[in-house]
């Protein structure tokens, strides 16, 4: 009886796991059977190196390097920003804030992780996009720099929460080792904590972008959704995610329109994978 | 012979972590140029006794002390922290190289001081090898990972590391207890050989390792020193019948 009851059990559980590989594969494969339906109409290059998508004119123009630059410059932005913030808030929750303040600043970073993207989207509406276009006097607010503000806020509590782990799990004998030796609180953590836990950090910035780079609410609300390619920080962009959500509904299926936007899907699936994983190879690698 | 001179002044020392006592009304000197064993069970201070010299227990947020510690005249709590742990270098039980190579291990204290000039910086880490007594061991393989060197090999680099920043004091916190005894004597042997140039502190688990290298033997119990005196004395007839008990292994 138990011997079954236990057979059971593992059973289920090995279904359980099988099933969740078992729907990843089967997404993957849809948005594969898709994607590449979309080059019996036009090939790879012209596709990810034409310049303009206009999905709608007669013939439908489906280049999308205008949204592939849009994508890499708000998240260069995002990441220009969030890095030199996050990793020294980590730095300040790791070493230098006393107990108390640690608490307090980790629970508000794990809070700004709660917010929905939708939220923060229309905060940046509101707030931030104004302020972009007086700032600078453009038309218009809706631009790359604002999504990449916005979205260094989205990347910043994975980059903290997780250098700071590395941070923190650098044995303590290290840093002892080097006050030892007459290093200042500054030396020890440039010159001893930085390099041990970088492959830690590494990993950190990784993921933020990773995060970064699929995010789609906020930015289709802020960006501008302009899809030429950007001539500058301050000029509307439309990002590859922005591109899918916005148009899928109104894609007619079966369309060419409509196999290109499961071919973006599937350049998205490939950055992000690439991303992911070279962020797990820096986790995972001792030094 | 003359007077040794003193080096550190210990008066009336207490430290406290949290509620806890650590050590309790501590008056030590410590000459120049001697090996002073510091033997006791665990828990009896000695590590505490050890980081107050060199005020590395300031990294622990709780720790509490009063009383004075004098380094030749001067006030250890009013020294600048680093210039202090410049002048009191400190070898820890564990070795503990970085993820470099044996030279850049060894250069790597005076680099962060801010010496630049590549020919004494050589200089300077090739006296501290031969002084560790590594040189002969590594003068070929400089290049090489600090990893790959035994653990005694790794003790002694880190002891040349300690060496290379020109210290006039050196700790040593149980610095043989993962060694074996080859290594263990190779460390002694550069100890002893130390001691002409260096004060040194030893505190030591192995109390057959204070009777080997040390002038003078203090024993600690529960933070407090019970006795300290020449180590032939402490060791063929202690004042206290406590000291006398921990040498003969009764308890601890």
């Amino acid at each position: 009886m138990r011997k079954l009851k236990e057979f059971i059990v593992e059973k289920l559980i090995l279904i359980c796991g099988i099933a969740s590989i078992f729907f990843v594969v089967l997404i993957f494969l849809f948005l594969l059977k898709e994607g590449l339906a979309l080059f019996k109409f036009v090939k790879p290059l012209e596709f990810l190196f034409g310049k303009s998508w206009y999905p709608i004119s007669e013939p439908p123009q489906l280049g999308i390097l205008p949204l592939i630059l849009g994508s890499l410059l708000v998240t260069l932005g995002a990441a220009v920003i969030s890095i030199p913030i996050g990793v020294g808030c980590a730095i300040y929750i790791a070493e230098i804030a006393p107990a108390r303040s640690k608490e307090v600043l980790k629970a508000g970073i794990e809070l700004l992780a709660a917010i929905p993207s939708v939220v923060l989207g229309f905060i940046g509406m509101v707030t931030l996009v104004p302020l972009i276009k007086n700032l600078f006097h453009l038309p218009t607010g809706l631009t790359a720099l604002s999504g990449s503000v916005m979205l260094a806020f989205m990347a910043m509590p994975t980059i903290v929460s997780i250098a700071e782990d590395a941070l923190y799990s650098v044995p303590k004998s290290y840093k002892e080792g080097a006050f030892a030796l007459g290093a200042t609180h500054w030396q020890t953590i440039r010159r001893v904590l930085l390099p041990a836990a970088s492959s830690g950090i590494l990993a950190a910035v990784m993921l933020g972008i990773g995060r970064v780079i699929g995010e789609t609410m906020a930015v289709m609300m802020i960006t501008g959704n302009a899809a030429v390619i950007p001539q500058s920080i301050l000029a509307p962009v439309r990002t590859l995610t922005a591109t899918i959500a916005a148009e899928m509904g109104e894609a007619v299926v079966g369309s060419e329109h409509y196999f290109a936007l499961f071919a973006i899907g599937i350049v998205l699936f490939i950055i992000s994978f690439a991303i992911n994983v070279t962020a797990d190879l820096c986790l995972h690698k001792k030094r | 012979m003359v007077a040794p001179q003193v080096k550190f002044e210990i008066r009336d020392l207490n430290v406290w972590f949290g509620p806890a006592q650590a050590i309790k009304r501590l008056d030590m000197e410590i000459a120049a140029n001697e090996i002073l064993s510091v033997i006791g069970p665990s828990n009896s201070g000695k590590t505490t006794f050890l980081r107050t010299l060199n005020r590395l227990i300031e990294l622990n947020v709780n720790c509490r002390v009063s009383g004075a510690v004098e380094l030749e005249g001067k006030d250890v709590f009013r020294i600048d922290a680093e210039l202090l742990r410049k002048k009191i270098g400190m070898v820890f039980a564990l070795p503990l190289p970085l993820p470099l190579s044996i030279f850049d291990n060894v250069a790597y204290g005076v680099r962060m001081h801010g010496l630049k000039n590549k020919d004494k910086i050589k200089a300077i880490a090739e006296e501290a090898l031969k002084e560790a007594y590594l040189w002969e061991e590594v003068k070929d393989r400089l290049a090489e990972s600090a990893f790959k060197l035994s653990g005694g090999q790794q003790q002694r680099l880190c002891i040349a590391r300690t060496l290379a920043v020109g210290p006039e004091v050196i700790l040593f916190d149980e610095p043989c207890s993962g060694l074996d005894p080859i290594s263990t004597a190779k460390v002694e042997d550069a100890m002893l050989k130390l001691k002409e140039k260096y004060t040194i502190v030893l505190v030591t688990n192995n109390v057959k390792q204070a009777a080997r290298v040390g002038d003078r033997t203090a024993f600690f119990l529960s933070g407090e020193l019970i006795e300290v005196d020449k180590t032939d004395r402490i060791f063929t007839a202690p004042r206290d019948k406590r000291t006398d008990g921990y040498i003969r292994g009764k308890f601890g």
